[in-house]
């Protein structure tokens, strides 16, 4: 049998630059700051369908916050926000975990990805903490367990970070569920990248959230790339993905991930849904991701090298600074100063953290090597630990 | 036992092969001022269950079909309606789904038991158990635990396919962090099982379903005896442990050692019988941790040992019993260690007993290392 049609043939998504290419954002479509109506709390996913594929914005070019999601943060705790984001590693992406670190407690339970370290920083985890971790040495809280920026603390409502992505969503959901049925007040968020929703994991998550109406905000962070690959691979050219939220009948918002006061009244809105026992709320915050994957990459072997520069959203910070300064509350000497004394601790940190020494010079006792597999240690351990000779 | 063809159908209409005479409540429920009752091996899981979600608020169970209905093999009966609906209730088809959720429960602090139907639906949940559950402890320095019981029925002898019928054991065994528990009777299940849950690391629990209704002892073509008339049957209504990695010693002898677990101690015995061989069968009862002072000993003794399992031989967890005994007793051996296992094919639909290790193949091996050489 024939049909009277053409071969069919395959179409694998490209991004709109190379290297090389000019950067060409002009497919995005990019709502005006307080154009994008503030649904109540309570209301049915049904009926907000349009926020995900909007993009909520509160700063304007001028660095005005204006339009009904504006959160009317008060200065000082604009400028907790805007001193603490200078400390990260994730570059682009500041906002997301230091807005969404200061909103919800230490009790709450967070389920990050690698990129949020902005929460413990927010949340005045110690730095130098944070550095034993990456040098893996004697004081290393996790005891030379994981690799660097794997961080784990549980008092700072940060869940361990597992690096098998996507893994962490539904333990979120599962915390979250526990919380419920204890009769708790507490809620937990967690975060993935756009890359990592194409896992079951995702959707897994998604289902048991709205099925057991969870107390929990489930973020999707689509700062536009997976190590080379554009957000077009996971999926994100026919449609957004805040939206994927809508076949599982979950609300979803879609916010510019460099408005630090976007971020902040989207978290807020459905913070106040998970604590009312209204459930989960799927977030895309739509950044970039400024900086290589990791140390090990190389971007401008994939993407065009300026495409960062271009972005029309700009860098987070920047944007803070220009509100705060709009406000007549900052200024660029105020900002200097912060920097200069960002960079101070950090560098103080890290001499902290040097003399107890750096990866290969000084690390936790081998004994510890074969802890805390178990609760008990079994015969094979005690033997195998025996045979090293600790 | 009427041989019957067991399809997917089954699963959801919730009858599976064998459950036509387990019509009776179960006897936790029926009988709770007795001290001890008989039980069969449902009802003792079913009890322990019952007697851990009384104690312990913190204890939730959960999975498909395990809610309301009970569950397809009645496992989880009467639980959400003894307990609630929070504390026992159905989930999606999602392995990941509800592994992760018990894992983010664990975390929290809560001990949930989760059912997967049948362990051939274990995988989709691989990697939440192997790189989340695992390594909960060990990565995060002992800040977070999984305390959480993973159940599930599992082997063959029941015309299940492929699909309703393997024994995936060793991809557990293997991994650090795991421990793996299997009973072969009511009292142990019941036992080991309020065990598991206490427990502060994650436990694989597999449950050998042939034996649910009966010590199947692989005599197919005979009637299965019930489980009353075994003393492994008498199961206390009311709680107690058993220790996990403490192996029990099913019948002593001084010929041959027999490792076994699950459905193949009650086949070991019948092999060993067939056979006329002297032989001290040991159920392991838990492979991680494994009871390796009882198997040293017996093996010291007899100098012969000979490992049952249904699980595929290769890479099977007979494989690290062989070495273990070889490493510890080689001076001791009088005849090369033997396993008899599945065979190294997916579970064939039509050749139930050609591949299920029978008490035949039992003896021939019992008879090889008696005379001395290998099989």
């Amino acid at each position: 049998m024939t049909r009277n049609t053409k071969p069919l043939s395959l179409r694998v998504p490209e991004p709109s630059g190379r290297p090389g290419d000019a950067p060409d954002f002009s497919h995005l479509k990019l709502d005006a700051a307080g154009s994008v109506d503030r649904p109540p709390v309570d209301a049915r996913p049904v009926q907000m369908l349009d926020l995900a594929f909007r993009l909520i914005r509160v700063l304007d070019d001028e660095g005005n916050a204006i339009g009904p999601w504006n959160p009317r943060l008060d200065a000082e705790t604009l400028k907790k926000g805007g001193k603490t984001s200078f400390y990260m590693k994730c570059t682009g992406e500041e906002a997301i975990a230091v807005a969404q670190g200061m909103i919800l407690s230490r009790e709450d339970m967070g389920f990050p990805t690698y990129r949020q370290q902005g929460l413990l920083i927010a949340r005045g985890y110690p730095l130098v903490d944070m550095m034993n971790q990456i040098y893996s040495n004697a004081a290393d809280p996790i005891k030379g367990r994981q690799l660097p920026i794997m961080y784990s603390a549980k008092d700072f409502g940060f869940f361990t970070i597992s690096g098998n992505l996507g893994t962490q969503v539904p333990q979120a959901v599962g915390w979250a569920m526990a919380s419920a049925y204890k009769g708790d007040d507490k809620i937990a968020i967690t975060w993935i990248g756009d890359g990592a929703t194409a896992e079951g994991d995702f959707h897994n998550a998604l289902t048991f959230a709205s099925v057991y109406r969870a107390p929990v905000i489930l973020n999707i962070v689509n700062n536009q790339w997976a190590i080379s690959s554009f957000q077009g691979i996971a999926g994100g050219l026919e449609t957004t993905f805040a939206s994927k939220a809508i076949g599982y009948g979950l609300p979803a918002l879609r916010v510019d991930g460099n408005d630090f006061l976007a971020v902040w009244a989207a978290t807020q809105w459905a913070e106040e849904r998970a604590r009312s026992n209204q459930g989960a709320t799927v977030i895309e915050l739509f950044t970039y991701r400024g900086a290589p994957h990791s140390t090990s990459d190389d971007p401008s072997r994939y993407r065009p090298g300026d495409e960062h520069e271009k972005w029309p959203l700009g860098d987070p910070v920047a944007r803070l600074k220009q509100h705060l300064i709009a406000l007549g509350e900052w200024s660029d000497e105020a900002q200097a100063e912060a920097e200069a004394e960002a960079v101070a601790q950090v560098r103080a940190a890290g001499k902290e953290s040097e003399a107890i020494g750096t990866l290969g010079q000084s690390r936790p006792s081998v004994k510890t090597m074969f802890e805390e597999v178990y609760a008990t240690e079994d015969w094979r351990l005690v033997e195998q630990r025996r045979e090293v000779g600790v | 036992m009427t041989e019957k063809t067991f399809t997917d159908a089954d699963r959801h209409d919730g009858i599976a092969p064998d459950m036509a005479d387990q019509t009776e409540a179960p006897a936790s429920v029926a009988s709770e001022a007795a001290a001890v009752a008989p039980m069969n091996m449902i009802q003792a899981l079913n009890s322990a269950l019952h007697v851990k979600m009384a104690e312990d608020p913190n204890v939730l169970s959960f999975g498909e079909d395990a809610g309301y209905f009970g569950g397809v093999f009645r496992v989880t009966d009467q639980l959400q309606q003894k307990h609630g609906l929070t504390r026992s209730f159905d989930t999606p088809i999602s392995e990941c789904g509800l592994v992760a959720a018990a894992i983010g429960m664990g975390a929290y602090g809560l001990r949930p038991v989760v059912e997967i139907q049948f362990a051939d639906y274990i995988y989709p949940a691989y990697d939440q158990i192997v790189s989340e559950a695992a390594k909960m402890r060990y990565r995060s320095g002992g800040q977070f635990t999984s305390p959480i019981v993973v159940r599930s029925p599992y082997g063959g002898g029941i015309f299940g396919g492929q699909t309703h019928s393997q024994s995936p054991e060793a991809l557990f065994t293997h991994i650090a962090g795991l421990k793996v528990v299997i009973p072969s009777n009511p009292y142990d299940a019941k036992g080991l099982l309020t065990a598991a849950i206490e427990d502060d690391d994650p436990v694989i629990f597999f449950e050998p379903k042939r034996l649910y209704n009966g010590p199947f002892d692989g005599w197919h073509q005979k009637p299965v005896s019930p489980w009353k008339t075994q003393d492994l049957a008498q199961v206390p209504t009311g709680k107690y442990v058993e220790p996990i990695g403490k192996a029990r010693i099913m019948r002593e002898g001084n010929d041959v050692t027999i490792l076994c677990y699950g459905t193949m101690v009650w086949v070991s015995l019948a092999g060993a019988e067939h056979a006329g061989v002297d032989a001290e069968v040991i159920d392991l009862r838990s492979l991680v941790p494994l009871d390796i002072e009882t198997i040293e000993a017996s093996v010291k003794k007899t100098g012969r040992c000979v490992i049952v399992h249904e699980a595929p031989k290769t890479s099977g967890y007979g494989g690290e019993l062989s070495a273990l005994v070889q490493e510890r007793c080689f001076y001791h051996l009088e005849a090369p260690v033997t396993r008899v296992c599945g065979w190294d094919t997916p579970y064939p639909h039509a050749f139930e007993w050609e591949y299920f290790p029978g008490p035949e193949r039992v003896a021939t091996a019992l008879k090889a290392v008696m005379t001395g050489g290998s099989r």
